[in-house]
């Protein structure tokens, strides 16, 4: 993996309660780069999480609210947060219920600038 | 109306739900010798006896390629188009050697596809009943087989 993509990745997973991080590509659903604790399914998150986004994408299009900056689903055993990034590409984190949902949207947006 | 349709019964739900899930436009399930199992999508017995020859050939070329270049197989292939993208995946059951060929287009992703097949390929595997294995084709028997594959796919 590319040290730039691995340095993007570190900083997003560094924030207390990532379980992980990915980059994907939106288009195909398939994973870029990663950096996942054991027993993430990572395949499975890069293709839904890809897949979840072009939906949201589509919605926001047609009610005229321009690109998705951010999507954030909140669940009860853990929480998902995908960044879209330039060319396509998506920033995907995964973690605790709990975690510092600010925190990791801004080194998500950081990581996104930096891939760019 | 079932878009989905099969020769052999154990194939329907994993498939039914293969579909559902991945957001394949067009699914055929087939042998190497490109005999079809079941289908989704097809509307007309010409496509599917095209699609179904061309998967066949384009897996028994590649594993070919592989065997020149001393792989064991290539497991997945994928053709990325403007529109819609091809998938072809084979695997072992215990009725033999199978190849699922996917259409899937914008509302669906090789990702996704890739996700699912991995769940068809448990599906088929757990439902496959064991004791009879694809017969070879045999050129005298071949034109009947198909006609009656063709009618259970299309009921005609």
């Amino acid at each position: 993996m590319s040290t730039r993509y691995q340095q993007a990745l570190d900083s997003v997973t560094r924030v207390r309660g990532v379980r992980g991080a990915m980059l994907v590509a939106g288009e195909d659903g398939l994973i870029v780069a990663e950096a996942l604790m054991e027993g993430v399914r990572g395949k499975a998150v890069a293709a839904l999480a890809a897949s979840l986004q072009k939906r949201f994408r589509q919605a926001m299009e047609a009610a005229a609210a321009g690109n998705p900056h951010f999507l954030h689903l909140q669940g009860d055993g853990g929480t998902l947060i995908v960044v879209p990034a330039p060319d396509g590409i998506l920033v995907v984190a995964v973690g605790a219920p709990d975690m510092n949902v600010g925190l990791v949207r801004l080194e998500m947006l950081r990581a996104a600038e930096a891939i760019a | 109306m079932r878009q989905t349709k099969a020769v052999e019964a154990w194939t329907l739900e994993p498939l039914e739900q293969f579909v559902a899930e991945s957001g394949a436009q067009l699914t055929l399930l087939m042998t190497p010798a490109g005999q079809v199992l079941a289908q989704h999508g097809f509307t007309r017995a010409v496509d599917v006896m095209s699609a179904a020859a061309l998967g066949a050939a384009i897996v028994a070329s590649s594993t070919e390629i592989a065997r020149l270049l001393d792989e064991p197989g290539f497991a997945t292939l994928n053709h990325q188009g403007v529109k819609h993208g091809i998938f072809l995946g084979d695997f072992e059951s215990p009725r033999g050697r199978l190849l699922v060929l996917v259409v899937y287009g914008p509302d669906s992703s090789v990702g996704l596809v890739q996700l699912f097949f991995e769940e068809l390929v448990e599906g088929l595997v757990a439902a496959a009943p064991a004791e009879e294995r694809p017969q070879a084709v045999l050129a005298a028997n071949f034109e009947d087989e198909l006609n009656q594959s063709l009618a259970s796919l299309f009921g005609r």
